[in-house]
């Protein structure tokens, strides 16, 4: 039975919920209200992981979201498993499964630790400079290597089960932190009429506070413990005020824009937990925002500072405190400041061997004072120069220090022990601050880095901001947040304080050792294992910017963003650089302040509701007809419609026959649709195609070709003149939306004094569109009392109809070369419409046709697709498309651009035809072309936009661009694809029907 | 995420909102008069200020409008809104 390092003193846990779990396999127990970490401590277990490079054993170092050893992985194997959790920050529960990370085969054991051996040929700067040369092993030999020993814990390889959810918070004031500061300015704000919200990352509030038990801090003369307590009491009933827990801030963007985690379940037992919600993301938006984030303690940086049972002293008291748990039973206190001596005198009065090493000469503080009364022995004047213990530290070497600081003198001096608690002052919590586009100030005082220009409606307060003592904590909440709120008075006004204060500081960044650097391991970053020599490497070899020597020595670039050491590596290299720490700047911080899952990143938008999804008013006719499907944007467009074991290319074969043999047709109720209306809808047409548009009559259609400004092409499609001031104008599917908000932009911007109104309409109307020489006669059935030849109703012309009572656009227009009409109808109509059609078509065979079977006919008459065939780099005239741009017209968009000597470069890329020589082998879409593939390097003059097997030429057909392929014709080319070189020649892009004979048949 | 005041329909999310680059820059009256450096000038060259900057903003997801926004990028403060055609409020 190994040792219980527990008593039951404490009152923050519930004794009557006894908890097992399991850690690497094993069972323990903890109460309900432990952490992971204070559960293990419990149990005796102080060793949790392996260092990341040299993989040393590392131990549980503090109680919160800094931990940089403690990093766990929750859950066995499959979907729940979670990597990098921090043991300090996860809650036990029953049922409970953890295990270490980073270690082969055993935390016990592991091979990696031979790094440690070897780790003087493994400095700064040592993956960037051993994983160089020879390049071709990087595949081979580095990459497998580094990732076999590195990488924290393993990634879940199935999809995450679990719920997510999104939420919107709006509040007068967010408070971040529910501190004894924290508490006492949303007490201030709610009691004030604002709507409040309080969040706090743990289970309870309190802070530090809660848990003080030191007679030298007492607040209207009780205990300051006890005068918080009532304090939360209290607002927990305000009406104002709405508090989160085991809610973490992971971003303060600007304008008061913050995000938030909150964890609903990872504390509940799996029963617990089905089908409830696991995380919500906050996305809160506040009028004001105090922040009172406190403070984390810093390490010492001496040499062997990482080993299991090295913890920071601020931690070692609220395991003690707080969760009634020591960490040792032979303690010893290696500190530059007071605070440490909180936590001898709580260990003290437990009954708990402790001693004190300082490196101030005294210290004439009460606390200090309380420390000596007691018996407490302590070391001034003293520093740790090495610790012992592999797997968990036994004895520490302890030496004088010199005058100055920069030696140590005298002789060495052993001291057992089972725990050394460090503090090396503090360091507030300015992330959220800075991230919130905040300016900091340093103070040399303390060498800490303040909150000094907000860019948003904030205050910090507390220790966040720089206080470390509780009167002047207490004082200038109170000050700041009547300020901050526009308050004459609060309840606190009269609050009486008292406290210990330190007089005597002292801060040495990088302790000295009785060792040169190079023989010492003095860690400032414990997750990533950057010592304090590795940043002084790094300077040696040139870097000087704090963000270059960040990233070349990895210091800071753990899951826990350097939390605890970044000051020491500021500190090192202001020192070694000779320049003032001030000056020097300090690394940004980026959000997210801890880690967020993938899962509360995207909450609901999973699955189905990744994106939404627009389906055509005929789509369940597609659907229960086996249509395939293909996404065009957000809409579900009808891609084929294979009968029986037809694969995708017969199908198109049958479909594309059937079209211009006697009748297909087509679901085009995706193409974009916009009304255009008033006086001067005619002169806005003109501006905006290449076009004319004045002369077109009344109930007549017109392809036109848009441009942007630089002269390429844009958007294309059919707009037909309703009436006198009304145009329906049709765009490609996927630039409907772009389209209606470019004329937006010239009619509000531009040209505010034309008298034109534009809405769209794509959602308002289906299309079927009826092509092949029997779509006549399938109209004449359906609308009979129009007369459908050529001269009532020609091509290029539309009618207004009635289809069983409900008005239609009828339009003759053909995108398949083919004699052809759409018919437009109110959407719920248009399943409606289409069954109609297709039963007045069933004589004649009509065949429904999808996308690529449309793709294909329009690639037999040469008619482009913009985006396929186009790609923003092409001008009408590349297209060989001169005929529609107007030599008349004094300007449109885009027409100066055409004149740019680039754009009138005669060898630009312009669209060609291209045929196979093997009339059978078909093109790739994408293939290069190239007319040399001898000579190197070999010149690339283009590439295939569009290809196909043509059932109705019955040869494969291309459309390619090419540089100066105007003049190319007849030229024979080649595309050089992996297996083969494909031998094609330059043709005409139309390929049939090229007098347009079959419009009017 | 800033919250930008539509003159329309007032304070909303940013998400709302689409940019449309600097403002000011008006659409030659004549450009077939124009030589090539000048017309190269009105499309492709923008200032691109690292502070305080005339920009058009379109209430993309709401009414459809554009209007003019005076930001500065280096903190996202914007100074002043109005409606298309109308004089800056400030210099
Ligand atoms: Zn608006």
């Amino acid at each position: 039975m190994s040792e219980n390092f527990r008593s039951l003193e404490t009152k923050f846990l519930d004794k009557t919920n006894r908890i097992s779990f399991k850690y690497n396999g094993k069972k323990y127990y903890g109460y309900k209200g432990d952490t992971l970490a204070s559960a293990l401590l419990s149990n005796g277990v102080h060793l949790i992981g392996r260092s990341f490079k040299y993989h040393r054993p590392r131990g549980i170092m503090t109680c919160g979201s800094e931990e940089p050893n403690a990093i766990v992985q929750i859950g066995g194997s499959g979907s729940f498993t979670e990597p990098n959790v921090r043991a300090t920050e996860q809650e036990i529960y029953e049922g409970l499964e953890a295990s270490s990370q980073n270690c082969w085969p055993s935390v016990e054991f592991d091979v990696g630790g031979i790094n440690n051996f070897i780790s003087p040929v493994i400095p700064a700067g040592f993956y960037y400079k051993t994983f160089m040369w020879p390049k071709k092993l990087w595949y081979s030999l580095y990459e497998p290597a580094i990732r076999l020993s590195a990488g924290l814990g393993k990634s879940p390889t199935q999809p995450d089960p679990e719920l997510y959810d999104h939420n919107h918070l709006h509040c007068d004031v967010l408070v971040v932190g529910g501190g004894i500061s924290g508490i006492i300015a949303a007490s201030i704000s709610s009691d004030n009429g604002n709507n409040t919200v309080l969040i706090e990352d743990k289970n309870s509030l309190g802070g530090s506070t809660i848990f003080q038990d030191d007679e030298n801090f007492k607040i209207n003369d009780e205990k300051s413990s006890v005068w918080l307590n009532n304090q939360i009491k209290k607002i927990k009933n305000k009406k104002n005020l709405t508090i989160k827990y085991r809610t973490s801030l992971a971003a303060y963007h600007s304008y008061n824009y913050l995000l938030a985690r909150e964890n609903l379940t990872d504390h509940k037992s799996l029963n617990e937990r089905s089908n409830k919600l696991r995380q919500r993301l906050w996305k809160i938006r506040a009028k004001k925002v105090i922040l009172a984030t406190g403070a984390i303690e810093r390490p010492l940086i001496f040499n062997n500072n990482d080993r299991p049972g090295v913890m920071l002293a601020s931690s070692v008291k609220k395991y003690i405190d707080y969760f009634g748990v020591r960490c040792g039973n032979k303690n010893i206190i290696f500190t530059n400041n007071d605070s440490a001596y909180e936590t001898a005198i709580s260990l003290n009065k437990k009954g708990i061997n402790v001693s004190i090493v300082d490196i101030r000469n005294n210290s004439s503080s009460m606390l200090v004072k309380n420390a000596k009364d007691a018996g407490i022995k302590i070391y001034w004047n003293h520093t740790v120069v090495n610790t012992k213990g592999y797997r968990r530290i036994k004895s520490i070497e302890i030496m004088k220090m010199s005058e100055d600081g920069t030696n140590v003198i005298g002789s060495k001096l052993n001291l057992v022990c089972d725990n050394l608690s460090i503090s090396g002052g503090w360091t507030p919590m300015v992330h959220l601050f800075t991230q919130s586009g905040g300016k900091l100030k340093f103070r040399d005082s303390d060498q800490v880095f303040i909150p000094n220009t907000a860019t948003s409606d904030q205050i910090s307060i507390g220790s966040c901001n720089g206080d470390f003592e509780l009167d002047d904590i207490i004082k200038n909440t109170i000050s700041d947040c009547k300020n901050f709120l526009s308050l004459s008075s609060t309840d606190f006004d009269l609050l009486k304080v008292n406290c210990s204060k330190q007089k005597e500081s002292k801060n040495i960044w990088l302790l000295p050792n009785d060792k040169p650097l190079g023989k010492t391991k003095p860690f400032l970053d414990f997750q990533n294992d950057s010592t304090a020599k590795d940043i002084k490497l790094a300077m040696r070899e040139g870097f000087r910017s704090i963000e270059h020597v960040k990233r070349y020595t990895t210091t800071g670039m753990g899951t826990d963003q350097g939390k605890l050491a970044n000051m020491h590596a500021l500190g090192i290299i202001s020192e070694t650089a000779g320049v003032k720490m001030g000056s020097l700047g300090t690394t940004t911080f980026r959000p997210p302040y801890t880690p967020l899952t993938f899962g509360t990143i995207v909450g609901r938008n999973v699955g189905t509701f990744f994106d939404i999804t627009r389906k055509t008013p005929m789509h369940d006719w597609h659907e229960s007809h086996k249509a395939k499907f293909e996404n065009v944007g957000q809409w579900k467009r009808a891609w084929y419609y294979p009968k029986e074991n037809e694969s995708m290319y017969q199908a198109v074969q049958r479909e594309s026959k059937a079209a211009r043999e006697s009748a297909g047709i087509l679901d085009a109720s995706t193409l974009g649709k916009i009304d255009i209306k008033g006086t001067d809808a005619s002169e806005f047409l003109n501006r905006v195609y290449t076009n004319a548009w004045s002369k077109l009559g009344i109930g007549k259609c017109r392809y036109g070709l848009m441009l942007n400004e630089d002269g390429m092409v844009y958007d294309d499609g059919v707009t037909t003149r309703l009436s006198e001031n009304n145009y329906l104008m049709t765009t490609t599917t996927g630039g409907a939306a772009n389209v209606l908000s470019k004329l937006e932009d010239y009619l509000q911007t531009e040209w505010p004094e034309l008298d034109v109104w534009l809405t769209s309409v794509t959602d308002h109307y289906a299309t079927a569109s009826v092509c092949g020489p029997n779509s006549k006669n399938i109209l004449k059935k359906l609308f009979p009392s129009i007369e459908f030849n050529d001269v009532n109703f020609p091509h290029m012309s539309f009618k207004n109809a009635e289809l069983d009572g409900i008005n239609c656009r009828i339009m003759r227009i053909s995108f398949t070369g083919e004699h052809s009409y759409e018919i437009n109808i109110e959407s719920k109509y248009g399943k409606s419409l289409w069954e109609k059609c297709m039963d007045a078509g069933k004589e004649f065979n009509i065949t429904p046709y999808g996308t690529e079977t449309m793709h294909l006919l329009r690639a037999e008459k040469g008619f482009i697709i913009v985006g396929q065939d186009t790609d923003g780099t092409m001008t009408p005239i590349d297209l060989q498309m001169d005929w529609i741009v107007s030599k008349k017209k004094y300007d449109f968009i885009g027409k100066r651009s055409l004149y740019r000597s680039d754009t009138m470069r005669e060898d630009r890329k312009q669209l060609v035809g291209l045929l196979t020589d093997n009339p059978n082998e078909i093109l790739e879409e994408g293939a290069q072309i190239v007319l040399d593939e001898k000579k190197q390097p070999i010149e690339m003059l283009g590439h295939v936009t569009s290809s196909y097997f043509s059932p109705n030429l019955n040869k494969s057909i291309a459309l390619a661009v090419v540089k100066n392929g105007k003049k190319l014709k007849g030229q024979k080319l080649l595309v050089p694809m992996k297996d083969k070189t494909i031998n094609v020649t330059v043709s005409d892009f139309i390929f049939f029907d090229s007098k347009n004979e079959r419009l009017n048949a | 995420m800033f919250i930008i005041t539509c003159p329309f329909c007032g304070e909303r999310d940013q998400s709302e909102f689409s940019a449309g680059g600097e403002a000011h820059i008006v659409r030659p009256k004549q450009p077939t008069e124009l030589s090539d450096d000048e017309w190269a000038d009105f499309l492709f060259m923008r200032k691109n200020i690292k502070g305080v900057q005339f920009e058009r903003w379109n209430h993309a997801h709401g009414c459809r409008k554009w209007f003019n926004v005076i930001r500065d990028t280096s903190n996202d403060k914007i100074h002043a809104v109005y409606k298309m055609g109308e004089k800056p409020p400030v210099k």
